[in-house]
């Protein structure tokens, strides 16, 4: 403890604070840690659609989905549709779970204390969902490609439209995300208030079962969702142009697939910033 | 824990904390009207240690975090370094440090890359490993938070609380649940910083705590501050009157007293028994937790100046041993926290 005189301590007002893309990108690297040691993470979201391609394509290797429009190997269709949920996952379960647990365990409060930019706090969370996704859709890619000889788009219309579906669905599913962790009344009903939400999404939006297959009311309900778009948006960059005689419309709908993401993006945004706490409900 | 810059900031103008005529009310279930604060007046000095004393429910952790610009208020005028914290923005966040009082969060970090990664969110931060090992966790660096005990994980708090180097820190119930010798230990640093220069706020519910730590507290009732002082003269010149209490009639009586021979005597005279002692006789100075219970209302000490044995003394049964009021904090049945 030293205590001797000496020149007038620096103060804090003559260093400028740590600037928002700076402490953004730091803010990343910590959540990517955070996340990578939740287990339940890893597999749940992470991992996830990973085991359901391997164990569906595994299992329906030999079958074609369709109808008499015509008709595609079964892991070719499969895999958009792991795409999406992969999207999904890791943007809306991801974040709706993870900030309703930080909110409920402290940390948000916590942070709120700091000298932390809520913007850089965001920017970590869109920064660990970005990674996460990129390596998920690549791992994806690969273990389609390499054990289920499904082949990838060739032309860059499909690869542009593959990129503008994948950083538009990601971008919703993260709003959206932000926007529900405000729902569950605690960090600990998150996941069950969560997983069947999302599940259910899953059966109705073409991605267990083929879309064109489903009764036509469930496609109605399902159309109102996000989970349908990206679903028909990856399908038509991974399934080839004939395809799209399956859709229901009988066309890809790029336009529609991005007036209800936008829709959908839009109302998560407005709802998730009025609603957005830093604290528990329980403390005023 | 050394600094080379260290000069007390005691005495640079203004005090740290201002604080008059809080208040603050929540609306409960059914409507009715909780006056958390009611006209709360405060005022905290560079340097000092000051201990919020109060039940739960008196308003303290409401007021402290209407400090920490965690709440808005209803009325008063407050500052805080000199800003009104419901206005301030970062830089004054980059001035104060805070330990609040649940810590379960980022269980899976460990306590380096936490340090570490909180001293990026400050202007001029301390060294973080200079820290880790002035809150005695250096061999636990690589331990996750999860794996902690409790009296190291409010240690890796306060690390993380006073890695902006802040001016003011507030610890809000910072020793509950420890064992005596975490205690001690955890004292050793809240005083540790003390000599830094660090003006801190403390909240607690433990006399001993304040005793040790503080330069002045306040008790805090019902949203109001009840006693100002350092914790030795809590309760005015008044508090540490002495207690004679005596049974009569197999009545446990009491009575404050500036002259406790003149009573006794008067009570030798009409109330000693065959063999010249008066029942039950002692003559007691309050401790400091008999001051804080009178003064917060849960087990007066004696009603002062009331006519002699006319009031049962509250306290002590016949022949109960004379720190009987001192075990009744453990007792005592304050009001829970009120839910909102």
């Amino acid at each position: 403890m030293s205590t001797q005189t000496s020149p007038t301590r620096a103060l804090p007002a003559g260093r400028p604070l740590p600037g928002v893309l700076g402490t953004g990108l730091r803010r990343t690297w910590i959540e990517m840690l955070a996340f990578l040691r939740e287990r339940d993470a890893v597999v749940f979201i992470l991992a996830y659609p990973l085991i359901m391609m391997a164990i569906f394509a595994t299992v329906f290797g030999q079958e074609e989905q369709g109808s008499a429009a015509g008709s595609v190997p079964y892991a070719q269709y499969f895999l958009p549709g792991m795409v999406a949920t992969g999207v999904m996952l890791t943007s809306f379960q991801n974040l709706a779970i993870s900030i309703a647990v930080e909110r409920d365990d402290g940390t948000l409060k916590r942070l709120r204390a700091t000298p932390l930019p809520a913007t850089s706090y965001f920017l970590g969370k869109i920064g660990q969902v970005l990674l996460v996704t990129t390596v998920q859709t690549a791992a994806l890619l690969l273990l389609a490609t390499t054990a289920f000889d499904v082949p990838m788009p060739t032309t860059a219309a499909a690869w542009t439209t593959f990129a503008w579906v994948f950083v538009l669905g990601t971008a919703t599913g993260s709003v959206l995300g932000v926007a529900f962790s405000s729902v569950p009344r605690s960090g600990k009903s998150v996941s069950a208030v969560v997983a069947p939400i999302v599940l259910v999404l899953q059966f109705i939006s073409g991605v267990f079962f083929a879309f064109f297959a489903l009764p036509s009311w469930m496609q109605q309900i399902a159309s109102v969702f996000p989970l349908k778009w990206l679903a028909q948006g990856m399908r038509s960059v991974f399934l080839p142009p004939e395809a799209a005689a399956l859709e229901t419309g009988g066309s890809w709908q790029h336009g529609a697939t991005a007036a209800v993401l936008v829709a959908w993006l839009v109302v998560g945004l407005v709802v998730g910033v009025r609603t957005f706490r830093w604290r528990r409900r329980d403390d005023g | 824990m050394s600094r080379d810059t260290t000069p007390p900031r005691a005495g640079t103008g203004t005090p740290a904390i201002e604080v008059r005529g809080l208040t603050k009310r929540y609306v409960q279930r059914g409507g009715v009207v909780k006056q958390a604060v009611d006209g709360l007046d405060l005022t905290v000095e560079r340097g000092e240690i000051f201990a919020v004393l109060g039940p739960n429910g008196a308003g303290k952790t409401t007021t402290v975090e209407i400090l920490e610009g965690f709440r808005k208020r209803d009325g008063g005028e407050i500052q805080v370094l000199g800003e009104d914290p419901a206005l301030a923005g970062r830089a004054w966040r980059s001035r104060i440090g805070v330990v609040l009082q649940d810590s379960r969060d980022q269980a899976e970090l460990t306590v380096r890359e936490l340090v570490h990664h909180f001293a990026t969110f400050y202007p001029a931060p301390r060294d973080p490993e200079e820290v880790i090992a002035a809150v005695g966790l250096l061999e636990k660096a690589s331990t996750r938070a999860r794996q902690l005990s409790g009296g190291q994980r409010r240690r890796l708090d306060v690390a993380l609380g006073i890695m902006g180097d802040p001016e003011l820190l507030f610890l809000d119930e910072p020793t509950t649940g420890f064992d005596p010798q975490a205690r001690r230990s955890f004292w050793d640093l809240v005083l540790a910083l003390r000599e830094g220069g660090t003006t801190i706020l403390l909240t607690t519910h433990y006399l001993d705590e304040a005793a040790h730590l503080a330069d002045r507290a306040a008790v805090v009732r019902d949203g109001k501050v009840v006693a100002l002082g350092a914790p030795a003269d809590l309760g005015g010149p008044g508090a540490l009157r002495p207690v004679v209490r005596w049974v009569s009639d197999g009545v446990a009586r009491a009575e404050r007293t500036d002259h406790p021979t003149a009573l006794v005597t008067s009570l030798a005279a009409t109330l000693a028994g065959p063999d010249g002692e008066v029942p039950g006789l002692r003559v007691l100075q309050p401790s400091l937790e008999d001051v804080y219970l009178e003064l917060i209302g849960a087990a007066p000490v004696a009603p002062s100046g009331s006519p002699s044995g006319s009031a049962p003394s509250a306290a002590a049964p016949p022949g109960a041993p004379h720190d009987a009021p001192t075990s009744a904090v453990l007792s005592a049945p304050v009001a829970e926290e009120a839910s909102r």
